[in-house]
């Protein structure tokens, strides 16, 4: 069992710098995911934590101890790699056995050690065979239980479910979720996918640009997102957003369609005149009669998902990215029968708005 | 899924196949059966006339000391040939695999020896070693070595062997590069942090997952040392001192154009075919199928 800290982790390739310092401290037995588009920079993040990628600048220490300078071998840790990178020609034992060879432990201990992690990971009558004769989740289960067996200080997961059918996938996800939970091992998880991250992670690190954006709770982030990437990130469909301004000593937003929106509770009078971006996610909007009405939404298309009914659309007023209208989505009832070419009046929930500093871009703190 | 084309008539497959059918029994078949029908002969050194001997040519063949020395001889030569020409490029090749920057010009120098004709190579390798004026054995003789090819048995078996491998090392150094770049990179770092070293890597991972492309270069190596050097030996020792160096495919030429003795010269050729055929089954059966793992 063991803690990993990052203290102001820099990576730069030739003249280029794609990590521009990473500070996070993983406590023991603490689940991480690493969240992110593609290119933002968390695969590296990883692979310099395993020590596949040297660390330009700042510390790396697991457990207190800097290993920015160990080999992979002696960091004692174990990774799982999108592909699985099975040893293709070794048999399911083999493949898990090959660590402790190396290590040098007496053959009846291996022989037990991958017994009990077959075991867990069903695998016991696959012992024999090759990985190119399993299907895809059971070559993911043999790299998991590759990891396992050595007992490492630290699981590293390289988007370990990204070449599974979502059926596989959300089957795996709860595997490698109660396997944590069980083995109680520090885990470090890489993964674009923001539903993963969401029901895998003690705390979420939101990667953008080679840049933490936010490191906090799932939930945390949900509802209180620190910049305007990760609030359109987090969630789906993602958050709305809207220009907006604060009006002079009212509590109100003024919207660039002349519509002004409630913020009670929110604004300081100081605040007035500032111009910000509002963002509203799909799922606090509400309909309304149209007298009640803060937005009106000219519906574009309407997904019925059953449990929910998805509607996009768009807003009068400029957009944040220099649109004409701004594109919107709602989330709303499964029952509500909404026809397409409709417009809806839309009220926004109490205490749903999230403001974010125009130029910044970053959260502006409730107050 | 089997994709097979349907002809109306027979005239125009016939048509088709009539160059590949005329190419192939001017150019294979028929010499082959004329080595065939003349090993059973022996021919008078004008050529005027010849005696059917039936296997005669055959029997005097194995129970020559001569000619059987000739088959150990090939044997220890193309065991060589191949073990040093694909050693060797293994190795430049594991080392160009682990650079970053530059591999593609070592690449570009490395196969450049592949393009030098084997009797050329020959040439060369003989200046080098010239009992006179030699640069390498000029060193040798400076080390303390008296080298001389020319003479000692070992020594020019030890030349044509470095001459016929030089040129293949680039050839194998090509496959083995791209066999190396196949395995994907994940694998490695896998066996990296489950504490292998470089070597350790290599042989538990690396080599096993090569071993396609090693048997293949095996198979191909062999016939090239069997049949493709007689350049080489030709310009270095032409099979000498005492037929140290006289491989197969070397007898069958100086027994035949040296020696006159076109009977024998047949049966040899004959028995080379019979070895032919020997390889290629065996190079269809084991890396048309790509058993290994």
């Amino acid at each position: 069992m063991s803690t990993i800290s990052l203290k102001s982790v820099r990576k730069s390739f030739g003249k280029t710098e794609v990590i521009h310092g990473i500070d996070v401290e993983v406590a023991d037995g603490e689940f991480i995911v690493i969240v992110g588009p593609s290119g933002c920079g968390k695969s590296t993040v990883l692979r310099m934590v395993a020590g596949l990628e040297t660390v330009t600048g700042g510390d790396i220490a697991i457990d207190g101890n800097r290993v920015n300078d160990l080999e992979p071998m002696e960091r004692n840790i174990a990774m799982v790699f999108q592909n699985y990178a099975l040893y293709p020609h070794m048999s399911v034992f083999d493949n898990m056995a090959y660590g402790l060879k190396i290590a040098g432990m007496p053959k009846a201990e291996i022989a037990e050690r991958v017994q009990t992690a077959a075991k867990m990971l069903q695998l016991e009558e696959y012992l024999t065979r090759k990985p190119r004769q399993l299907s895809g989740g059971q070559r993911q289960r043999v790299a998991m239980g590759r990891a396992i067996v050595r007992e490492p200080s630290a699981f590293l997961f390289d988007e370990p479910l990204s070449n599974l059918d979502a059926k596989l996938r959300v089957q795996m996800r709860l595997e490698i979720k109660q396997l944590q939970r069980s083995l109680g091992t520090t885990s470090l998880y890489v993964t674009h996918d923001q539903v993963e991250a969401m029901t895998l992670a003690d705390r979420l690190i939101v990667m953008n640009a080679g840049v933490a954006e936010q490191i906090d709770t799932p939930m945390h982030v949900y509802e209180h997102p620190a910049s305007i990437f990760v609030a359109g990130f987090i969630g789906s469909p993602s958050m709305n957003f809207l220009p907006a301004k604060i009006d002079t000593g009212r509590s109100t937003l003024s919207l660039e369609s002349g519509a002004n929106v409630s913020a009670e509770g929110l604004v300081l009078a100081a605040q007035s005149g500032r111009e910000i971006i509002i963002g509203i996610r799909p799922e606090h909007l509400e309909l309304a009669s149209p007298d009640r009405a803060d937005l009106t939404l000219h519906i574009a298309a309407v997904e019925t998902l059953g449990a929910d009914t998805l509607v996009h659309g768009s807003i009068a007023g400029a957009g944040v990215d220099g649109t004409k209208n701004a594109s919107f989505a709602a989330r709303l009832p499964g029952n509500a029968r909404i026809a397409e070419g409709e417009t809806l009046p839309l009220r926004i929930a109490d205490g749903a708005l999230h403001l974010f500093d125009r130029q910044s871009e970053k959260r502006i703190a409730e107050i | 899924m089997e994709k097979r084309v349907t002809f109306k008539g027979w005239m125009l497959p016939l048509l088709l196949l009539t160059p590949q059918v005329l190419v192939t029994a001017f150019f294979f078949f028929w010499p082959a059966w004329q080595a065939v029908y003349q090993s059973l002969f022996i021919p008078d050194p004008f050529g005027l006339r010849s005696q059917f001997v039936g296997l005669g040519n055959f029997e005097f063949l194995l129970g020559d000391p001569f000619y059987r020395a000739s088959f150990w001889t090939t044997a220890i030569f193309s065991s060589l040939v191949t073990l040093a020409s694909m050693g060797f490029a293994l190795w430049l090749a594991v080392m160009a695999d682990r650079l970053i920057k530059g591999s593609g010009a070592y690449r570009t120098l490395l196969i450049w020896p592949y393009a030098v004709a084997p009797a050329v190579a020959g040439v060369l390798w003989l200046f080098m070693f010239n009992t006179r004026v030699g640069v390498i054995s000029w060193y040798l003789g400076q080390a303390g070595y008296d080298w001389n090819h020319v003479l000692n048995p070992n020594e020019a078996m030890g030349l044509v062997v470095i001459a016929s491998s030089w040129g293949r090392i680039s050839y194998n150094f090509l496959f083995f590069l791209a066999g190396l770049q196949a395995i994907p990179k994940s694998v490695i770092e896998a066996a990296a942090i489950d504490g292998a070293h470089f070597w350790k890597r290599f042989w538990t991972i690396v080599f096993p997952l090569l071993s396609p492309t090693t048997f293949f270069l095996l198979v191909v190596n062999i016939v090239y040392a069997f049949f493709e050097t007689f350049g080489v030996i030709h310009t270095i020792t032409t099979g000498g001192p005492q037929q140290a160096t006289t491989i197969l495919v070397y007898k069958v030429y100086s027994d035949g154009f040296v020696g006159q003795d076109l009977g024998s010269s047949a049966a040899q050729s004959v028995i080379l075919l019979v070895v032919v055929g020997i390889l290629t089954i065996i190079q269809f059966r084991y890396i048309e199928r790509r058993v290994h793992y």
